[in-house]
């Protein structure tokens, strides 16, 4: 029976980021907040985790980046980005004046250039945590090699903290043997919070030319066809490590968005549905919220790891 | 010319199938109402994003095709808010979509892209020359209304393999522009490609642009002719796409003379000026080389 009680509560604490509702838009598939305007009102959100900065101007890969696979896509962008200065400079006012939560996903080459974006980042207004992208598969140096090793990672994290009071939010990669491994490394190294998970390194081939499809060869998995890896990995993780989860991988109903909290995660990221259903994060928000009620809960913290326990 | 900056009033909508015919070989023409689409004012050489799944908001959300397909509009019906589409059967996505019956229900996104430049009234008399190959015609039907609409004199050169693929050729006659064919295998008009027309055509119309959209290797060699003449124009580029809005930067490509890495199909495209154009490599085309008829005789 439904009950006529007080509106359920959506706010989140992920690890210090205080959100007016768990669903964010995962780095990488909203740009800067401005490209999807017509259809989704940035402010609405969560937050915003803009498109993976670097230090400097990223071209990106050559040509063909994304193909789609079933029930999924790949895609190799090669982390394309103006530099974290453009940012600064042109996106992050506009983000600011829209009232728009921002995590700001980095991504270095090296240790010294994940500490210096995140240094930059620290005196801004207007970014409410970091994201470190330690997980990127598409590019030559950096993104995955912090990501695939415990002690790599680690290095990272603690750059990173020793430079910014920000929340920090390492993004792990699935593309590793122990993911608890890694996650607990990065809550040694002093995280506030993990963001998991990023793509699943793959390739696909054209028949006809008999050739690797994607200009990069390699390309990241995501969609609907990995969100079995996400939910087992966040559920491990879960149950290993004390950090707040920011689950993603595949959500594409809030149905899908229910079980990433209930394997744990106290916010979840919306990627590749956005771009099937631009008002996707929306109706999550929405279909959320509806759950509660039913099922008469106060908030998200109550349905949080409810399946990990 | 009037380039018209796209235009952020782009929206989801749950349009109606009023015809889905099978129109030429391996060719559909989609007619869909779309209200909401046809009132954001679409242009010639913009976009609507398919979901090629029939929409259901108690479907399945993880109904395989995933990812929409780009089609641009191959005629809008401004009275009746209606817009149409020509597609090719090319995967499962599009071979889905001729399952598809009227009164059925589909998901759609757009306006979507930079559309055509064309010419301001102000302007004076116009002569267009539109340079189609296959289904690559699409786009330059809706362009052909317009530039009819505003008086224009256009010239239409319309290629394909067989006869049987010239599915907009009886449209293009109705709306007033004069129109040339080739075949590959004589079945109509010239035998040989569109591009064997092209210098000649150029001669006898003067034409003040060139619009044009097909297969690249056809489209280059339009380049190449009409720079050599001195004829600016635009060309429609393909490219696979995920987000349609400029979001995923998965629609890259390289345009002359910019170092400043690429440009997204997309948003700054699709339409591009046809100097800028960096065409995939492909053979010689059409006037430029003997074709296959030639060899043959």
């Amino acid at each position: 029976m439904r009950t006529e009680g007080l509106a359920p509560d959506l706010g989140v604490d992920l690890g210090g980021i205080k959100l007016a509702n768990p669903v964010l838009m995962a780095s990488g598939t909203f740009g800067y907040g401005a490209d999807y305007v017509d259809l989704v009102d940035p402010a609405d959100l969560g937050a915003v985790i803009v498109k993976g900065t670097t230090l400097h101007p990223r071209a990106g890969n050559p040509p063909p980046r994304i193909v789609e696979t079933p029930s999924g896509m790949l895609n190799a962008i090669g982390l394309e980005n103006p530099g974290i200065e453009a940012f600064m400079d042109e996106h992050l006012p506009r983000l600011r004046a829209h009232h728009v939560t921002v995590i700001v996903n980095i991504a270095g080459e090296s240790v010294d250039e994940y500490a210096e974006l995140a240094k930059i980042i620290d005196g801004s207004i207007g970014v409410a945590g970091i994201e470190i992208n330690i997980s990127c598969p598409n590019v030559a140096r950096g993104g995955m090699q912090f990501g695939a090793d415990p002690g790599a990672a680690r290095e990272v994290v603690s750059a990173v903290r020793s430079v910014t009071s920000l929340p920090i939010v390492p993004k792990l990669s699935p593309n590793v043997t122990d993911i608890v491994s890694m996650a607990v490394a990065c809550q040694d190294a002093g995280a506030d919070a993990i963001s998991m998970i990023n793509t699943l390194s793959g390739i696909a081939i054209d028949i006809e030319k008999r050739r690797p499809l994607l200009g990069n060869v390699f390309g990241g998995l995501s969609g609907p066809a990995i969100k079995p890896v996400a939910l087992r990995m966040i559920y491990q993780v879960y149950r290993a490590v004390d950090l707040p989860i920011l689950g993603g991988g595949g959500i594409a109903s809030a149905r899908d968005a229910l079980e990433f909290h209930m394997a744990g995660a106290t916010a979840v990221s919306i990627g590749t549905g956005t771009f099937v259903r631009p008002t996707l994060a929306m109706e999550v928000i929405e279909g959320v919220r509806d759950y509660l009620v039913v099922h008469n809960l106060e908030s998200i913290d109550q349905i949080i790891g409810a399946a990990a326990r | 010319m009037e380039r018209v900056e796209a235009k952020r009033a782009v929206c989801v909508e749950t349009a109606t199938i009023i015809k889905n015919d099978h129109v030429g070989v391996g060719l559909w023409e989609m007619e869909l109402a779309a209200p909401r689409i046809v009132a954001a004012k679409p242009r010639p050489g913009q976009f609507v994003h398919v979901r090629t799944v029939p929409a259901d908001p108690r479907g399945n959300p993880h109904a395989h095709p995933l990812l929409r397909r780009p089609f641009s509009l191959y005629d809008v019906d401004m009275e009746r808010s209606n817009i149409s589409i020509l597609y090719k059967v090319q995967g499962t996505g599009t071979s889905l979509m001729t399952k598809l019956r009227p009164r059925d229900l589909i998901d759609i996104m757009g306006p979507l892209g930079r559309s055509f430049s064309t010419p301001s009234q102000a302007n004076g008399p116009f002569t267009a020359l539109v340079v189609g190959g296959g289904v690559g015609i699409a786009p330059l039907v809706y362009l052909t209304r317009l530039l009819r609409q505003r008086g224009c004199k256009v010239g239409v050169l319309y290629g394909a393999s067989t006869c049987g693929e010239l599915a907009a050729l009886y449209r293009l006659q109705q709306l007033g522009a004069s129109c040339r064919c080739t075949t590959l295998d004589e079945s109509l008009g010239v035998c040989g490609v569109v591009t064997d027309l092209l210098p000649q055509a150029i001669q006898a119309l003067h034409p003040d642009f060139i619009y044009t959209c097909g297969p690249e290797p056809m489209m280059a060699a339009v380049a190449r002719i009409a720079q050599k003449n001195n004829i600016p124009g635009e060309a429609s580029l393909e490219a696979h796409m995920a987000c349609g809005v400029g979001a995923c930067l998965g629609c890259a490509r390289k345009l002359r003379g910019s170092d400043a890495g690429y440009v997204k199909v997309c948003v700054d495209g699709p339409v591009f000026p046809i100097d800028r154009i960096e065409f995939e490599a492909g053979e010689k085309h059409g006037a430029e080389e003997a074709t296959e008829c030639e060899q043959r005789v």
